[in-house]
């Protein structure tokens, strides 16, 4: 005997499109039509936007350490930010700044992470957030134990995290898939598909159609929606949490969006990628579609986009500042290496943190 | 009061931390309904429920990441990894997250989080279920790593590790799970970590070791006393990290030091023990010092495993070339 047992589809979404034109029809999202939350929404896209220029333009100028960009990934990071609640709990990657601007981060916590000083991690904003996290999809584990102490402890507070395409292929995004299923857990998975982990191209990556079906396999509710598309990804982002509060389970949302930017400050993307695919991608990019239907709408103008700007540039500066009076003025001190190690410190550190503070780096900290 | 085997230790700390502290929960894999594979979390699901005992999938690498998660959100996870062979999947949650999450985070966050795992050979096992991977753990900061001999100290320790703030790997000697039986009262007295306990007094030699290798040096030690020779034999308990003044201040009083461990010997605890000791006890050695370990080679299957093992004899053996040395 043969049989289909199992069958299975991924929809995919999107609502403005590359123009910034509405779809037609009834499935609209409510948020396409209130123009006073996609302008404060638009707004903080914008300020990451030049946050992250001036970020990079940090490092080439070694005011900075190596800064992962996020360049072009604006609407996919503010969709997943915006749609969280604060006692919700957020477990980044390492370059969803929007997001966690949104949840109070400050862009000078960004800067001292970033610029070598672990008070970064320490950051404004919820303080049940996990820390930046550069191995690679572990933070999705993490997410999963979370998400797990609320559902045991009967809170209805969910857990929210991303990876990228990249790291999608590591067993820890698949055994965070796993145990969401098995234990219905409130956890929300965003794959932000930037279509490059470091060099390698989602076309090398596997040869599945779509990197949402993972979550399908595991039994998850999963989705693809376009990432430049803030309404669009900020929809699904709202379906996902909404039942993950609501005792319905986990789901896995997949935003479609490119890596505009270099992977880090320490790549050169055009060791191996076309420069056409980025100009090709450039004309998808986030703002430009939202900028333009919120101007059909009446809602932008030229002026209010030059005022925008300037206060951003304004804002950004006065982090920057902030930044670099805390490096230069208030410096950690050598001890703050042994102190967090452990509550109690062992005997052992405070002879080797004696040794420390008799040979402190020549020229002091940099 | 009832006389119990180390793993009864095991459980019944388990326990007592449950009842009294609602956060603490038992995750990994068959410790529900099974009990474990070794019966340590026996009967602990059906006293206090499936979202306390949680059964896990099959997956070590989401044990432990999971564990992180759970212990940073204000859980105290206690996780089982089924053997000790198979930890080494955890080693990127343990080592990159659990044992630095307070430091990255200047104390926003702590990880207290228990790995235990039923550790060492000896028990005729299958393939990589025999190995003793203390200095694994050992080397990383950030992380204590524990290992009981004996039913009090499975007990004792155990309590330790899951009231820590901070992540413990508590390694079970699986040889001696069921090698003696002890008193041991549940009134929630925890031991100290980061200390030795010194369970023989002597004046001769010292021995230091740790786990499932306390049987045959406390054997040795008898051994010894037959041909008068008097050794006081140190269990060093918390091998990460490790107590060097007890140590040196037995030295100080034998002149003799044999380090005993089962895992191999290159990089071993033993070589960090022997390095304190010549940075803060040399003056006192009246003889080189020795180590007897298990081999740097693979853990053999169990036809040969006993081989492999430091056996009374090679303690004997290394105790009496340091009193011979001239």
């Amino acid at each position: 005997m043969a049989a289909t047992i199992a069958s299975f589809k991924v929809d995919y979404f999107q609502f403005l499109d590359e123009e910034g034109r509405l779809a037609d029809g009834a499935q609209i999202p409510a948020l396409a039509r209130d123009t006073r939350q996609l302008e404060s929404l638009y707004r903080l896209m914008t300020l990451t936007r030049v946050f992250d220029k001036k970020a990079v333009a940090l490092q080439r100028t070694g005011k900075l350490g190596t800064y992962a960009s996020c360049l072009g990934h604006e609407a996919a990071h503010v969709a997943v930010g915006s749609a969280m609640r604060e006692e919700d709990c957020f477990a980044p990657m390492y370059r969803e700044y929007a997001a966690q601007f949104f949840r109070g981060v400050k862009m000078s916590d960004v800067l001292m992470y970033w610029g070598g000083d672990e008070r970064g991690n320490d950051f404004s904003g919820p303080k049940h957030d996990f820390p930046w996290c550069v191995p690679i999809a572990t933070q999705c584990l993490h997410a999963a134990g979370a998400a797990l102490a609320y559902k045991l402890h009967g809170q209805p507070r969910v857990a929210v995290s991303v990876v990228g395409d990249g790291g999608s292929s590591k067993g820890d995004f698949l055994e965070a898939i796993n145990a969401a299923s098995a234990w219905k857990l409130p956890l929300v998975l965003v794959i932000v598909n930037n279509q490059w982990a470091i060099s390698v191209p989602r076309s090398k990556q596997n040869s599945a159609r779509t990197l949402a079906q993972k979550g399908i396999a595991g039994g998850l509710p999963s989705v693809q929606v376009d990432g430049n598309d803030l309404v669009a990804s900020r929809w699904a982002m709202d379906k996902a949490i909404a039942a993950a509060r609501e005792g319905r389970g986990a789901s896995v949302v997949e935003m479609l969006t490119y890596r505009l930017s270099d992977h880090t400050t320490a790549d050169d993307a055009r060791r191996y990628r076309e420069q056409d695919e980025v100009d090709t991608a450039w004309n998808k990019e986030p703002l430009t579609r939202l900028r333009n239907y919120l101007t059909d709408q009446g809602h932008w103008d030229q002026v209010k986009e030059e005022e925008l700007l300037s206060e951003s540039a304004e804002r950004v500066n006065a982090a920057v500042a902030e930044y670099q009076d805390r490096i230069d003025n208030d410096p950690q001190p050598i001890d703050a290496m042994f102190n967090y190690m452990f509550k109690n410190l062992p005997h052992h550190l405070e002879e080797q943190r004696e040794i420390a503070r008799r040979f402190p780096a020549r020229g002091g900290q940099h | 009061m009832a006389e119990i085997t180390l793993v009864e230790g095991v459980t019944l700390a388990l326990a007592h931390e449950m009842e009294a502290d609602p956060t603490v929960v038992v995750f990994g894999e068959d410790v529900g309904v099974n009990g474990g594979v070794f019966r340590a979390t026996a009967g602990l699901q059906q006293k206090f429920g499936d979202d306390r005992v949680l059964d896990t999938p099959l997956a070590e690498v989401m044990i432990a990441g999971m564990c992180v998660g759970m212990a940073a959100q204000g859980m105290k996870p206690v996780a089982e990894a089924q053997f000790e062979g198979f930890m080494y999947p955890m080693v990127d949650h343990i080592v990159n997250h659990a044992a630095r999450l307070r430091h990255r985070t200047r104390g926003r966050m702590n990880c207290p989080v228990v790995f235990r795992a039923p550790w060492g050979g000896g028990i005729h096992a299958p393939e990589h279920h025999s190995d003793s991977n203390e200095a694994t753990w050992a080397h990383f900061p950030g992380v204590r790593t524990v290992i009981p001999s004996s039913p009090s100290r499975a007990y004792g320790l155990l309590l330790a590790a899951i009231r820590d703030p901070d992540p413990v790997v508590f390694l079970e000697p699986k040889r001696i799970y069921r090698w003696q039986r002890e008193e041991v009262e549940d009134n929630g007295e925890e031991l100290p970590l980061d200390v030795c306990f010194v369970l023989r007094d002597g004046t001769d030699v010292t021995l230091v070791t740790w786990g499932a290798m306390v049987k045959e040096t406390m054997e040795a030690a008898v051994e010894l006393e037959k041909n008068g020779v008097s050794a006081e034999v140190i269990d060093v308990a918390t091998v990460a990290p490790i107590d060097m003044e007890t140590i040196v201040e037995s030295v100080e009083k034998t002149g003799r030091c044999v380090i005993v461990h089962e895992a191999p010997k290159h990089c071993g605890v033993g070589g960090e023990i022997a390095a304190g000791l010549a940075d803060k006890g040399i003056w006192h050695l009246k003889a080189p010092i020795k180590r007897v370990t298990g081999y740097d080679t693979v853990m053999p299957l169990y036809r040969s495993e006993m081989n492999y093992m430091p056996s009374t004899e090679r303690i004997v053996h290394a105790a009496n070339e340091t009193l011979e040395f001239e």
